[in-house]
C-alpha cells in the first residue's frame, strides 16, 4: 500500500470529476456547477421536504387559528373530540391549541441555535484550517476538547447555576450553542483543508487577494453543502437537546416549546392516566421534524459524497438493463441493441 | 511523537479543560450558590463552620479574599485528593460517596446497551450497504426516523406500552426493592428485568446512526480496487464482506466514537430519569433540583471522566487497529 492518506473519506473536491465521469457514461450532458451543487429530487427529499414545509406551517400559521392554549377547563383529561381534536389536559387545557404553540417555540429555538453554532463552526474550522500553522492547532485542539467534553451534562450544570428567573431564551440558545458547534467544526476544517491547496486558491493568493475574498469567495461557494448539512445537523440537535432540557424542567423560563409540554404531561400523570393524546403528539413532531431534516442531508450528502450518488446511479442503471434483457428476447429479429442501456433518466 | 504520547497528551488537556470548566462556571454565571448551600446544610441539621465555608468557596467561589489564582489551585488539590464536599441532598454522605454509590449502575446499563446497539448497528449497516440497491438499503432512510426520536420520549411510549398498559417490565427503578443489593443471583435478575426497559429505549435511538454510517462507508469502500481484486482472485462473498469490505469500512464509526459517546451519555441521563434509574444521572437532577451545588460539580467532573476515559480507550484500540493513524504521527 503506498497510499497513505486513506482514500474512505471523499472530500468536496473530488465531486465534479466523479459527477462527470458518472454522466458521461449515463450519456448525460455533464451539469453546470450550479446544478451539481443542488441535489436530485429523489422520492426520500419530496419526503423530507414536505414533513419539513408541514410542520414549519403548522408553526408559524397553527397559532393563529387555534383556541387560547391556556384557557382552563372543568373537562380535564378529555380524549380527543371534534371541540379539541387531540383532546385536553388535565387542567382541561386545549392540547392541539399548546401544540401549535409549542412547534412555533421549539423551531425558534432550534433555527436561533442552528445559526449561531454554524458560525462558531466556521469561524474556527475554516479560519483555522486556512490560516494553518499555530493558530490550526490551537483551534483544532479548542474543538476537540470541546467534542469529548459531554454536551448536556455540561449544560444542566450551567443551567443549574443560573437562577430560573434569568434563564431566558436567549440563554439557552447560546449555551446549547456553546456545547453543540464542535462536531461541525471539524468536518469543515478537514474540508477547508482539502481546497486549500488547490491550484485556484494558490493563485488567487498569489495574485494578491485579500484573505477575507479567498475565503468568502474562493473557499466559501465550495463548503456551502458542507455548510449546509452541518446547519441541519445543528438544527436537529438544538431541537432534541432543548426538549431534553426543557423535559427535565431544566429550560427557557416562560417559553413554550415541545419539551415543556412533554414535562407538563410526565408530572401531569399523563402517562399512567393512559392520556396518550397529551405525550405522544409533541414527541411524534420533534421525531418528524427531524426525520425530515435527516432525509433532505441524505440528499446533501450526495454531494459531498459523489459515491453514494454513484451508488444510487449504478442501481437505477441495472434496472433498466433488467428489464431491457427481459424485453430482449422479443426483439430477437432486429439487431442486438446496444448491450449496456446508456440512458438511464 | 509517538502516536498513544500524543493521545494521552490530549486527554490531559481535556480533563484540565473540564477540571477548569468546573471551576469558573459557578463564578462566572449569577446568583450566589455558597449562601444558599450553607443555608440549607443548616435546615438539614449540619453544623457551618468557618471551615465549612472556606471548603465550599474553594469549590464554587464567593466572597473569597484570596486572588482567583490561589483558589484554583486550592480546587485542583481538593478534587485530586477525592475531596468534592458534602452533599446537601444525601446529608451527611459526602459527594463522592452518593457518586460511588450511583455510577455502577449508570456504567452498565450505558456500556452494555452502547455495546449492543454498536455491534447491532455496524452489523447490520455493513450487510445493507454489502449490497446497495435492494429493497432493504432503499428502506436505510426511515431509520433516520429512529436518531431523530427523543430518548426520553422514546422512553416513556415504552413505558406507556410494556409497563402501564401490557405489565411485562417494571417501569420505575432499577431493582425490586424488597430485595437487598448485592451479588446474589436473584438480585442480579430483578436488576436485568428493571434495565431491560432503559437499555432497549437507548439501544433504539442510538443503533440509526450507527447503521447510516456503516452503511454510507460500505457503499464507498466497495468500489475500492482491493474489493475488485478480492473478487477477481475468487474469494468468496463472505469472505470479501467480513476480511475486505467489513474492517475497512468500520473504521470512520470507530474514530466517530466519542461524538456517538457524547451523545448516548446526553441520552441516558434524560432517559434514567422517566425511569427513575439510580444512575448518576438521575441523581444530578435531584442534586439540580435541590440546589445541591457540590454534587451538581462532582458528577459532571465524574462523568466527563467517564467519557474521556472511554474515549482513551477507543482511541488506544484505534491505534492498534489502524496502523495508519500511528504512521502518519
Amino acid at each position: 500500500m503506498t497510499n497513505l492518506t486513506p482514500t474512505t473519506e471523499p472530500s468536496i473536491g473530488e465531486a465534479p470529476e466523479q459527477l462527470a465521469a458518472v454522466a458521461d457514461a449515463l450519456g448525460e450532458k455533464p451539469r453546470s456547477a450550479l446544478r451539481a451543487m443542488l441535489p436530485t429530487l429523489t422520492p426520500w427529499l419530496i419526503a423530507g421536504l414536505s414533513l419539513i414545509g408541514a410542520i414549519t406551517l403548522f408553526g408559524i400559521i397553527g397559532p393563529f387559528f387555534v383556541q387560547d392554549p391556556t384557557i382552563i377547563r372543568n373537562i380535564g383529561l378529555s380524549a380527543p373530540s371534534v371541540d379539541h381534536i387531540l383532546g385536553t389536559t388535565q387542567t382541561g387545557q386545549d392540547v392541539f391549541a399548546q401544540l401549535a404553540y409549542a412547534t412555533r417555540g421549539s423551531l425558534e429555538i432550534g433555527l436561533l441555535v442552528g445559526v449561531l453554532a454554524t458560525i462558531l463552526s466556521a469561524f474556527f474550522g475554516i479560519l483555522g484550517a486556512y490560516i494553518g500553522g499555530f493558530t490550526d492547532e490551537a483551534f483544532s485542539l479548542f474543538s476537540n476538547v470541546f467534542l469529548v467534553i459531554p454536551g448536556l451534562p455540561l449544560v444542566i450544570v450551567i443551567s443549574g447555576f443560573v437562577p430560573p428567573k434569568q434563564r431566558g431564551l436567549w440563554t439557552i440558545a447560546v449555551v446549547l450553542a456553546i456545547t453543540g458547534w464542535a462536531a461541525s467544526s471539524r468536518v469543515l476544517r478537514a474540508q477547508t483543508m482539502s481546497i486549500r491547496n488547490r491550484d485556484y486558491v494558490s493563485a488567487a493568493r498569489v495574485s494578491g487577494e485579500r484573505s477575507f475574498r479567498v475565503i468568502a469567495v474562493e473557499i466559501l461557494p465550495n463548503l456551502l453543502p458542507v455548510l449546509a448539512s452541518q446547519f441541519v445537523f445543528a438544527v436537529i440537535a438544538a431541537i432534541l437537546a432543548e426538549a431534553g432540557l426543557a423535559f427535565l424542567g431544566l429550560g427557557a423560563s416562560n417559553s413554550s416549546t415541545l419539551g415543556t409540554m412533554l414535562f407538563y404531561a410526565q408530572n401531569g400523570f399523563a402517562l399512567p392516566l393512559g392520556a396518550w393524546w397529551w405525550f405522544i403528539p409533541p414527541g411524534l413532531i420533534i421525531a418528524l421534524f427531524g426525520t425530515g431534516l435527516s432525509l433532505v442531508n441524505f440528499s446533501i450528502d450526495e454531494i459531498i459524497n459523489p459515491r453514494l450518488k454513484n451508488a444510487r446511479l449504478y442501481r437505477k442503471r441495472r434496472k433498466v438493463a433488467l428489464r431491457n434483457a427481459a424485453a430482449g428476447p422479443r426483439s430477437t429479429i432486429t439487431p442486438p441493441r446496444q448491450a449496456p442501456p446508456r440512458s438511464a433518466a | 511523537m509517538n502516536y498513544f504520547l500524543r493521545k494521552l497528551g490530549f486527554y490531559a488537556i481535556a480533563l484540565w479543560a473540564a477540571l477548569t470548566l468546573n471551576f469558573l462556571i459557578p463564578r462566572l454565571l449569577p446568583g450566589n450558590p455558597v449562601d444558599i448551600l450553607l443555608a440549607k446544610l443548616q435546615q438539614r441539621g449540619g453544623i457551618v463552620t468557618a471551615e465549612t465555608r472556606r471548603a465550599y468557596e474553594l469549590l464554587l467561589g464567593g466572597n473569597s479574599d484570596l486572588p482567583w489564582i490561589a483558589q484554583y489551585w486550592d480546587y485542583i488539590v481538593n478534587v485530586f485528593r477525592g475531596d468534592l464536599g458534602i452533599s446537601v441532598t444525601y446529608f451527611p454522605a459526602p459527594v463522592s460517596e452518593v457518586i460511588s454509590a450511583s455510577l455502577p449502575w449508570t456504567i452498565m446499563l450505558v456500556g452494555i446497551a452502547t455495546i449492543l446497539s454498536t455491534i447491532l448497528g455496524v452489523g447490520l449497516g455493513a450487510i445493507v450497504g454489502w449490497k446497495p440497491g435492494t429493497w432493504l438499503d432503499s428502506l436505510v432512510p426511515a431509520t433516520t426516523l429512529l436518531a431523530a426520536v427523543p430518548y426520553f420520549w422514546l422512553a416513556l411510549i415504552l413505558v406507556y406500552a410494556f409497563a402501564t398498559t401490557w405489565r411485562l417490565f417494571p417501569g420505575q427503578g432499577g431493582y425490586d426493592v424488597v430485595l437487598d443489593p448485592g451479588w446474589s443471583l436473584e438480585f442480579i435478575g430483578s436488576a436485568i428485568t428493571y434495565g431491560f426497559l432503559p437499555a432497549l429505549t437507548i439501544v433504539i435511538a442510538s443503533i440509526g446512526g450507527w447503521l447510516l454510517g456503516m452503511r454510507n462507508m460500505m457503499v464507498s469502500t466497495l468500489s475500492e480496487d482491493y474489493i475488485l481484486t478480492a473478487e477477481a482472485k475468487g474469494l468468496r462473498n463472505g469472505k470479501i464482506l467480513r476480511s475486505y469490505a467489513a474492517r475497512n469500512a468500520m473504521l470512520p464509526s470507530i474514530a466517530g466514537f466519542a461524538i456517538s459517546l457524547g451523545f448516548v451519555v446526553s441520552g441516558s441521563i434524560v432517559t434514567e430519569q422517566v425511569f427513575s434509574y439510580p444512575g448518576i444521572g438521575s441523581k444530578l437532577l435531584t442534586a439540580v433540583t435541590n440546589n445541591d451545588y457540590a454534587l451538581m460539580q462532582g458528577i459532571f467532573l465524574y462523568i466527563t471522566l467517564a467519557v474521556l476515559g472511554a474515549n482513551l480507550v477507543v482511541d488506544i484500540l484505534y491505534g492498534f487497529i489502524d496502523p495508519r493513524t500511528r504512521a502518519r504521527s
